[in-house]
């Protein structure tokens, strides 16, 4: 369910009374239905799974997503984050015994 | 690429682990419903991150896995047929039905297609008028949609020979039934972002109500699944059991309405048999009368095939979250990657594959790694 | 378990393989399927349990990409390859530059400069002229690119729908420098990882022309012969422990195949993994895994420690290796498997393939 991926609509057409559109995925240009968002518009992002847009994408949503996460952890930088931290001793990871045990 | 890079980022992956680190205070059992978010988990070693007390329970929320053994016997027996295309997304090619799969089926003469989407079937379709066209529709809420577009084109282009065999599975008679089994450890539900952004959020207050249990719409990326472990662990230290959207980008309250009213012309909603778990009610969709002239098992008369899942598979209990994959007595010896008995070890997804591979890299010892190098 | 089953209603399990209906022991295939070619697991099997018995043969037994050989005491390589792509011409190559390089870059694995070539060419009744001197003049330019010999060759058709238009077959023999040794028995704990550039650029240049994908940027496909960065690479020194081009199966089935005949466990850190962004985007539309896609003009080398720095040097002085890195390093743990650093500080194995990869929907 769910190799869902999220394109913006290059340009669009009517094809065998079908509303089709070239959806730009960083690059990589695919072919895709419209049929379920009537009101998508050229430069808009939508969510495209099996060659079928089925949601448009929130640009200013996402925005607010990744501005929200980035206020997260603010405390524990003042007084040192353990997980930077063990970023910086390097591969300061759990031995694979200990993570497989998940 | 743009609003998927973002949503992979280390740093804000680690604000977010910090938050649920310093949060959680016991153990708590949530399930991920969905394939793809089970294959994001894997694929990031995400599981390992997570506080201990965190543990993820891969649900049943791939549609690979849990399209039932009888209806893989049907597609094997239509492929079969001379003058039939069959037409399949990719993965489910390998799913073993009764004795062999799609590649064999293939390889004995029968011509079997991987499409990237069902309009790639009806194209063939118009290509081929003197060959039947079937195209395997499999998925969830998701890929529902595009399927019933696709008959709902056959039917409106006037394509005779194109016909569905349909496996359409719907998520919260799922998450009722997991929640109904009187053993049931989940305490929380991180719903399926794609399956939200058709259907809406509308079906899960009422399950949240009744089990008492959080779910959270979740997205697929890295960070995405954090936010939605995130915020059911929180309800859960808090007390709370409600419906929460992690995924507003990408979800709104009302699904796609255009979606959805597609889904209910073409559609009817019909009982179905999930791989490992047994019927579950009102669990699937089936094409409604107006469009079952397009039913390939009609078409084909295979609904008189019957199968039953092997015995020895426990899939079942593993989806629940009763059993750890590696505590079934089949596991890694007589089911395998290679050789799987039943569903959660067919896709790479799937929870016993997943621990296939952790459970050889745990019987091994520690490592004791040479000093990193650059 | 049975399809009538309530979901709330847990059987006990009772073991009996008999009433089993869902064996689907792969092993036991009647017949050839697709996968048997793709580089995985069932291509190891078919040549372990058919092919190398029925042989026999110590040579054949080292089962690398291309044998190592003596010969009226002369160390040399020999190798062949059977070149089947659809379609035959595609964005940076065609099939009569794969057929000269795989067979050219198969020699230089084993450290040897390709000397000469054989082609067999099996053409498809009704296939165009045209096609069939298109396809030969690659095959002519790639083997003058790569300094090699078209030393003998064959021509057979077969009837219109029992080929594929044009599948080429090459073999070819070098000689190995003294003092070269490249076997993944020589790899141990402590060898670092490199990699010589970008990886899964041939096979998703191939699957753009299938699946219909347009780009913004025109992937081509990196098809080279690369005999000249193994000699530049073996410039450093001799004492390379392994070399491979992780052709069919990708990086993936390159470092598992290693793993598992050196008995050692590699570790890969995968944000130091070059995959260019409209490789990660093509991979990310159509379901697929870089990890797993085909290269044509790449190699992957296992490097004592000492000699790492030296090493990628050479190969970033070199044109087919501007963009080479370590991604990784042998270890002694977790022997024969694959374990990738994920970028978020993860763990996962990379496993093996086991026939061709497919495309995923969830």
């Amino acid at each position: 369910m769910c190799l869902a991926v999220p394109g913006r609509v290059l340009d669009i057409e009517e094809r065998d009374g079908t509303r089709m559109a070239n959806v730009d995925f960083g690059g990589v240009v695919k072919e895709v239905c419209l049929e379920y968002l009537p009101d998508l518009q050229v430069g808009e992002y939508a969510i495209v799974h099996v060659g079928f847009a089925l949601q448009r994408l929130d640009e200013e949503s996402a925005k607010q997503t990744l501005e929200l996460f980035a206020t997260l952890g603010l405390l524990q930088e003042e007084f040192g984050d353990p997980w930077e931290m063990a970023a910086e001793a390097g591969e300061a990871l759990p031995s694979a015994g200990e993570e497989a045990r998940k | 690429m743009k609003y998927i890079d973002e949503f992979q980022d280390p740093d804000l992956a680690r604000r977010l682990l910090d938050d649920i680190h310093s949060t959680v205070t016991r153990p708590w059992a949530l399930m991920e419903v969905c394939g793809g978010q089970t294959h994001t988990i894997i694929r990031h070693g995400i599981d390992q991150l997570l506080p201990e007390q965190v543990e993820l329970i891969h649900g049943p929320g791939c549609p690979v896995c849990v399209t039932p053994l009888e209806v893989i016997d049907k597609a094997l027996e239509i492929a079969s047929r001379p003058g039939v295309i069959f037409c399949s997304f990719g993965d489910m090619l390998r799913v073993p039905g009764t004795g062999r799969d799609l590649f064999q089926v293939r390889s004995a003469g029968g011509d079997v297609r991987v499409v990237y989407s069902p309009l790639d079937a009806l194209r063939i379709a118009q290509q081929n008028p003197d060959r039947e066209v079937v195209f395997f529709g499999i998925g969830f809420e998701t890929t529902a949609p595009p399927n019933a577009m696709t008959v709902y084109q056959a039917r409106r282009l006037g394509i005779p020979n194109f016909s569905l065999l349909v496996s359409h599975v719907r998520v919260p008679p799922a998450i009722e039934a997991i929640m109904q089994s009187p053993t049931c450890r989940v305490q929380g539900f991180l719903a399926a972002g794609h399956v939200c952004s058709v259907m809406g959020v509308g079906e899960y207050p009422e399950l949240a109500e009744r089990f008492r249990v959080p779910i959270v719409v979740t997205g697929f990326e890295p960070l995405d699944i954090l936010e939605g472990v995130r915020r059911t662990v929180a309800q859960l230290e808090r007390g709370e059991h409600t419906v929460d959207n992690a995924y507003p980008r990408a979800v709104r309250p009302e699904g796609n309405p255009a979606a959805r009213a597609m889904l209910e012309d073409v559609f009817e909603v019909t009982d179905r048999a999930w791989r490992g778990i047994g019927v579950i009610p009102d669990s699937g969709w089936r094409l409604s009368p107006k469009y079952r002239e397009y039913d390939a098992e009609h078409r084909f008369s295979v609904e008189g095939i019957q199968t039953r899942e092997p015995a020895a598979c426990r899939s079942g209990e593993v989806l629940q979250g009763l059993l750890k994959p590696h505590e079934c007595e089949a596991f890694g010896t007589l089911c395998t990657p290679r050789t799987p008995l039943g569903a959660t070890m067919v896709s790479s997804e799937g929870a016993c594959a997943a621990y296939y591979l952790y459970r050889r890299l745990d019987l091994t010892p520690a490592p004791r790694e040479a000093t990193p190098v650059v | 378990m049975s399809e009538t089953t309530g979901t709330t209603e847990l059987r006990t399990p009772v073991l009996d393989p008999a009433a089993w209906t869902c064996p689907a022991p792969l092993r036991d295939q009647p017949r050839i399927v697709m996968g048997h070619g793709g580089g995985g697991a069932l291509s190891a099997e078919l040549v372990q349990h058919v092919f190398a018995p029925a042989f026999g043969g110590d040579v054949l037994a080292q089962l690398g990409d291309a044998a190592a050989l003596s010969l009226g005491g002369v160390r040399m390589a020999f190798s062949t390859d059977s070149f089947v792509v659809r379609p035959l011409f595609f964005p940076g190559g065609s099939i009569g530059d794969l057929a000269v390089n795989g067979t050219v870059n198969d020699l230089a694995m084993s450290g040897a400069r390709a000397a000469y070539l054989s082609c067999g060419f099996i053409l498809e009744e009704g296939v165009e002229m045209e096609t069939v001197a298109r396809v030969a003049e690659a095959f002519g330019a790639a083997a003058r690119t790569a300094g090699v010999e078209v030393a003998t060759g064959d021509t057979k058709v077969v009837e219109a729908g029992h080929g594929d238009g044009i599948f080429i077959n090459t073999a070819g023999i070098g000689l190995i420098p003294a003092g070269v040794d490249l076997r993944p028995q020589r790899v141990v704990p402590g060898d670092v990882v490199l990699v010589s550039g970008a990886i899964g650029v041939h096979g998703v240049a191939i699957m753009s022309v299938r699946e219909g994908l347009e780009f913004g940027v025109e992937i081509e496909s990196d098809c080279a012969a690369l005999g000249g960065l193994v000699d530049a690479m073996l410039a450093v020194t001799p004492d390379l422990h392994v070399l491979r081009d992780p052709t069919r199966g990708g990086l993936a089935a390159a470092l598992n195949e290693i793993a598992a005949a050196s008995g050692t466990g590699v570790v890969i850190r995968e944000r130091d993994v070059p995959v260019p962004p409209a490789v990660a985007n093509a991979c990310a539309v159509l379901g697929l895994d870089p990890m797993y896609v085909a290269n044509e003009g790449k190699l992957v080398a296992f490097v004592p420690r000492e000699h790492a720095d030296a090493v990628l040097d050479a190969m970033r002085a070199h044109p087919l290796g501007t963009e080479s890195t370590i991604i990784g390093e042998v270890v002694d743990a977790h022997p024969g498997m694959v374990v990738a650093r994920t970028g978020l500080g993860g763990t996962r194995v990379v496993d093996l393939p086991i026939g061709e990869q497919l495309p995923r929907i969830c």
